[in-house]
């Protein structure tokens, strides 16, 4: 079948969302990513992986988002000299990407401007690539020192700020390197890597059934997310099981009280940021109560698990039901109150607004996703692009904004949480009856699958290769801090020292899920 | 002519001043959890903070100079030799003629360098970035400060905090406007000078945003304990030199027991208001933008200037 955008032959995948996967040349790469581009074609994430107990070498993938679907494209790579065009120049946002996947898997993007490693830290000596298939993963090697050249700004006056791993608060670890002139910030580097825990690798020791738990911790936050996307991937995978009705419609009832836990959490810790604590205290009783809501309701705080390959861990009673009604429409009107006391808060307002920064431009060249792209003009979500259940009939409204500042995304959070009350409570009331689950059909080896979920951060993507045996011969994660992360680098420019965590914390992004 | 009374209400005082000043920055976190619709820690918890710091080991950098082992103590000393020379319960005390209120701005200003300088002492960023903003504060407080208490001393004619108090508490019933201005600008500059809410944010775990805090970071236990305990005792100092110009009403004078009853209750209805006031302020406002913080300290310095141009104005 033929991908009509970009005039090459694609053959479509089963599962949910309409995906494609065709395999192109090397040669034709740059081509091919420059039509895309000139298309509007988003780059959702690029891989690698090891072909070579297939009797291959290695392969290079790339996930680009089309309106009429993904596209998933595999470079075939060969095996003693595995290098492939680099995209950066056309996609920005595949820079990381690109040096993650040499730390991983070997395969080296040419004309690369950036050749610094990007997740290997000390853990792992340079030369040895943890996820081929030849590396042991009993292997174990003596820490040796971790030395990376950060990009240095010269100029009078100029200093240096650098902050974290280890920070003060009960966040994750990332580096940050700030360049600054008394209290403006000329450039800020990150620098991650720190919680690599080998996901990927843990995967292919895995069957399919089993991966499911540990897509579900790649990010605590986002569990829900992934362990949808995860099982979205499988499902296509084993050839198209489909999930019952009722269960896919719990998926989006679970799906969206992550987003408003993870909403709810974030305006708070933003108020707090602004030391304005009355906002952090409402903000957080209200997603205790819902945490402890669903910790009612489904067994787990954070909903973990709760998703499965086939269908859903558990059913959702009539009454179990209408308590979930009710407490939401409380949430509502809690929330309705509280965001006009944010709105009106001339202090409040003041830090948000102008602070940290992206223009729709810059977003869209960046690749800028999520709720954060939505707030720079980035008119996209996963749930409103493509109609898939449960989502389809419900006519989901994008929340959008073009201003790309602190206040823009938090006005984008804002409306999403009123949004996300409202598909819940319409899927709780239109849930339809049957099983919520039902048996896996055998997986075929060599077979894809992908699972796109527009998760509270961003699109969450986990692309997934079945092996011998219903295994997983490779299983690639992607979390939209890919794509964020980078933009967050420049949304602080010109600001001020003392504003970076409020920004930062406007966006949010994850360490682990970026990190694997 | 310092006699004994004098000199027993003196001790008492000094001793009073830096025993109840954690219990002040207690009540002022009980109102604000309250306001914030939470249930409150213990008044005595700050209490409690210090004695367990003061039983853990102190984590000193290798590369540590003796002044940074000495700041706390500096700190901890300026902080009572200002509670010494406020009249908190009695004016008149023998201590007070020793230092007049620019003496007194001398004394925190010699605190806010000392801590300054063992912020830059170990050579982290944050500390360098601490002691930067501290002075950027500092530099614009201290004459604003100073403007609010020139405008009382106009009133009395003296810079003697004591005399400036009992001129203002045994006066005929008077409406000075001036004062009113002053006040304003005192409350401003007690909100910077004392890291509070919207300048610095005294809770915050963000280092990048931090002012004072970032100054201590490298600070531990017993050093900590000290500096923690000399900033409660600037508080209570900087709310009582407050109440002392703009409520004196029931101080006592030295030596007369009589009225010491009366003195102790009025300070503490007095501090209880103030401490709420304080915790209402900082429920109901953001932190500023830090470059906003110098156009609000020009504001309390030009509210003070204004305050001293009405007095004059009203004189002639």
């Amino acid at each position: 079948m033929a991908f009509e955008e970009l005039g090459i032959n694609a053959a479509p995948l089963p599962g949910a969302m309409p995906a494609f996967h065709a395999r192109i040349d090397a040669s034709e790469l740059h081509a091919m990513c420059e039509k895309a581009r000139s298309q509007k074609a988003r780059l959702v994430t690029l891989w690698g992986s090891d072909e070579t107990t297939r009797g291959g070498g290695y392969a290079l993938h790339l996930a680009l988002a089309f309106p009429s679907g993904l596209l998933w494209l595999s470079v075939p790579l060969d095996r003693g000299h595995p290098h492939y065009p680099g995209i950066a120049n056309i996609y920005p946002s595949a820079d990381r990407m690109q040096r993650a996947a040499y730390d991983l898997v070997g395969i080296h993007a040419q004309e690369n401007p950036d050749h610094r490693k990007w997740l290997r830290h000390g853990a792992w000596p340079g030369g040895v690539f943890p996820l081929r298939k030849d590396f042991d993963i009993a292997n174990c090697f003596p820490p040796a020192e971790d030395h990376y050249p950060f990009i240095k700004v010269e100029g009078e006056g100029v200093h240096e700020i650098p902050v974290g791993p280890v920070h003060a608060g009960t966040i994750e670890p990332g580096h940050f390197r700030f360049t600054v002139v008394g209290e403006k910030i000329l450039r800020l580097e990150e620098r991650f890597g720190y919680k690599h825990k080998g996901i990927e690798k843990r995967f292919e020791t895995m069957t399919l059934e089993e991966g499911a738990r540990l897509a579900g911790r790649i990010s605590g936050d986002s569990t829900v997310a992934y362990a949808w996307a995860y099982a979205m991937a499988v499902e296509g995978a084993t050839g198209g099981t489909e999930p019952p009705r009722r269960a896919l419609a719990l998926r989006g009832i679970l799906l969206e009280l992550e987003r408003v836990a993870n909403h709810l959490g974030d305006i708070g810790y933003l108020g707090n940021d602004v030391a304005l604590s009355f906002g952090f205290f409402q903000f957080w009783r209200l997603k205790e109560d819902l945490l402890r809501l669903n910790s009612q309701l489904f067994g787990h705080r954070y909903l973990m698990d709760m998703i499965v390959p086939g269908g859903v861990a558990r059913d959702l009673s009539k009454r179990e039901a209408d308590l979930l009604l009710d407490r939401l429409e409380k949430v509502r009107g809690e929330v309705a109150t509280l965001k006009s006391i944010y709105d009106e808060h001339a202090g409040a307002q003041d830090r948000f607004i102008m602070t940290g920064q992206v223009l729709p431009e810059l977003a869209e060249k960046m690749g800028l996703t999520g709720f954060a792209g939505r707030a720079s003009g980035i008119r996209h979500d996963l749930r409103v692009d493509y109609s898939i259940p449960p989502y389809q009939q419900l006519k989901v409204q994008l929340a959008s904004h073009t201003r790309g500042d602190v206040a823009a995304r938090v006005s984008v959070r804002f409306d999403e949480l009123a949004e996300s009350i409202r598909l819940i409570q319409a899927l709780v009331q239109q849930l339809p009856s049957g099983d919520i689950r039902v048996p896996l059909v055998d997986a075929v080896s060599g077979r894809c699958g992908v699972g796109w979920v527009e998760g509270w951060r961003g699109e969450i993507l986990i692309a997934l290769e079945a092996g011998e045996n219903h295994r997983i011969h490779r299983c690639h994660a992607h979390d939209p801090s890919w794509q964020n992360w980078p933009a967050l680098q420049h949304a602080v420019i010109g600001n001020i020292v003392p504003d970076f965590p409020l920004i930062n914390k406007s966006f949010n992004l994850s360490y682990s899920g970026h990190d694997l | 002519m310092t006699h004994i009374p004098g000199i027993a209400f003196q001790i008492l005082q000094s001793m009073f001043v830096v025993l109840a000043a954690p219990l002040l920055v207690g009540w002022v976190n009980q109102c604000r959890a309250w306001l914030q619709n939470r249930s409150a820690p213990s008044i005595l918890l700050p209490y409690y903070t210090l004695a367990k710091l003061f039983h853990k080991d102190a984590v000193i950098a290798r590369n540590a100079s003796p002044l940074f082992h000495l700041t706390p103590y500096v700190l901890f000393g300026c902080m009572w030799l200002a509670a010494g020379i406020v009249p908190v319960l009695a004016t008149d005390l023998p201590f007070a003629p020793a230092a007049d209120i620019i003496a007194l701005v001398g004394v925190f200003a010699l605190a806010r360098v000392f801590s300054a300088l063992a912020a830059m002492d170990i050579g982290t960023s944050f500390g360098g970035m601490g002691a930067r903003r501290e002075m950027l504060i500092g530099f614009l407080a201290e004459p604003a400060m100073l403007m609010t208490l020139f405008t009382a001393a106009f009133i009395s004619g003296s810079t003697q905090l004591t005399t400036i108090v009992e001129t203002l508490a045994h006066r005929e019933f008077a409406i000075y406007p001036s004062l009113a201005f002053a006040a304003v600008a005192f409350l401003m500059v007690l909100l910077a000078e004392n890291a509070r809410i919207p300048i610095d944010n005294p809770t915050t775990h963000l280092e990048l945003t931090m002012i004072h805090e970032a100054t201590i970071l490298e600070y531990s236990a017993r050093h900590l304990a000290l500096i923690e305990w000399a900033m409660a005792i600037k508080l209570f100092a900087y709310m009582t030199i407050g109440i002392a110009l703009f409520l004196p009403w029931g101080i006592a004078e030295a030596g007369n027991w009589a009225a010491l009853p009366l003195a102790f209750a009025a300070l503490a209805v007095k501090l209880v208001l103030a401490g709420a006031g304080l915790a209402l302020i900082e429920t109901v406002l953001a932190k500023l933008r830090l470059f906003l913080a110098p156009e609000f300290l020009s504001t309390a310095f030009l509210l003070a200037v204004l305050g001293m141009l009405t007095h004059f104005l009203l004189l002639t």
